[in-house]
């Protein structure tokens, strides 16, 4: 075990800066920007400022600015655990980095095959941005996956892979594709090709909202129920608000964050794996080869 | 008689956000199938506790979707609709008027 000098401990220092300071600063900008408010309000990502475009501005709310912090963070965290990474001598973060690949790589291997062993970034990337978008909310910010238009972008995302990894089957099999088991069926196979993004994102999007929306209405409530039981003076003390949105938050926020994020790598594997024509592939290849032979 | 439409307007978007919410049911009824299921499949085998519990978890998202769709419908139902609705009719009266 070699001694860490003081130039590997200075970039340690700054790669843990490079995850604390974003989440300080999100925490800095809303403590800025957010207006006082009255009372309970649900309302979605506030807008910080529109950037005018051809046909239609820009505008840049908090749910992207968010994600922003988010990926720094993330980039921040990866480079850490793989900061002074070695074939031999195995530091602590260096197992940790190690599992973390090893069960992404397993996870993928298992439910998608061999031929995707690719794809492992790809889903720990999806992983690791939903789960810490979701978890946002344990530090007070708006997590960017309770706006849909974050989670659609994702969602489109898979669809186009979906297409794609289907189209490896030649153009021909992925249009007959459509005529199963009649060609009748057809319109009712667009539907439903179109219902698989729609439904990711509706998922992922409404399990992190309603969270939001029933911890928001919880804790209204107990302020309301702690009023009315000690009258106007004491009721100003939150007592019944100690402990009881902590549960739900337990729930809330860090079970259905995690296992929503989950899902949404578990169903982009399944989607792409399973509408990848495989035999299909083979035989195509096959035949290319020969001809490229012949 | 303005007041009285855009009450009516506001009443219906509740009571339309609260009936959205009967598809709760269904999922309802499904999760807890699902969990009794996967629950009989790990008291007769234990050692596949992890996958049982897995496939049930996939399956539990998939069911939900019905009512994560009543769901995103009562919301706009409620935040959306009412200012919409209010001003397609503000919109009307005036053209009309």
């Amino acid at each position: 075990m070699q001694e860490k000098t003081s130039r590997f401990r200075a970039v340690d220092a700054l790669l843990i800066l490079m995850i604390v300071l974003p989440i300080l600063f999100g925490i800095v900008l809303q403590i800025a920007t957010k207006p006082p408010s009255e009372g309970i309000a649900i309302s979605g990502a506030r807008i910080f400022f529109t950037i005018p475009f051809f046909f239609q501005d820009i505008p840049i709310t908090e749910s992207q600015v968010n994600s922003w912090i988010v990926v720094v963070a993330l980039l921040g965290l990866c480079l850490y655990l793989t900061h002074g990474i070695a074939t031999k001598t195995k530091t602590r973060r260096q197992h940790f980095a190690e599992m973390i690949v090893e069960k992404v790589t397993n996870m993928v291997r298992g439910n998608m095959g061999e031929y995707f062993t690719g794809f492992g970034p790809f889903i720990a990337a999806i992983l690791g941005l939903s789960a810490f978008s979701s978890l946002m909310t344990l530090v007070g910010l708006y997590p960017p996956t309770s706006d849909i238009n974050v989670v659609a972008g994702w969602a489109i995302l898979v669809f186009i892979l979906i297409t794609y990894y289907k189209l490896k089957g030649g153009i021909l099999h992925y249009m007959k594709s459509y005529c199963e088991p009649v060609p009748l069926f057809a319109p009712m196979n667009l539907v439903s090709e179109i219902a698989t993004p729609v439904s990711m994102a509706f998922r992922h999007y409404g399990n992190v909202l309603s969270g939001t929306v029933i911890s928001t209405l919880v804790a209204a409530a107990l302020q309301g129920i702690s009023a009315m039981t000690l009258g106007w003076f004491w009721g100003q003390i939150p007592f019944l608000q100690i402990g009881i949105p902590a549960v739900l938050s337990l729930y809330f926020d860090l079970f259905s964050g995690c296992l929503q994020a989950f899902i949404f790598a578990m169903l982009t594997m399944l989607y792409v794996s399973g509408g990848f024509p495989a035999e299909q592939y083979e035989k195509r290849r096959l035949r290319r080869s020969q001809k490229k032979a012949s | 008689m303005l007041e009285l439409a855009i009450g009516i307007i506001l009443g219906c978007c509740a009571l339309g956000a609260g009936m959205a919410m009967i598809a709760g049911i269904g999922p309802g009824i499904g999760e807890g199938n699902a969990v009794a299921k996967a629950c009989e499949a790990i008291g007769r085998q234990p050692e596949c506790k992890g996958d049982v519990t897995t496939t049930m978890l996939m399956g539990c998202a998939v069911a939900e979707t019905t009512g994560l769709y009543a769901l995103v419908i009562a919301i706009l139902l409620i935040f959306l609709a009412p200012a919409q609705m209010v001003n397609i009719l503000t919109s009307t009266i005036g053209s009309m008027g």
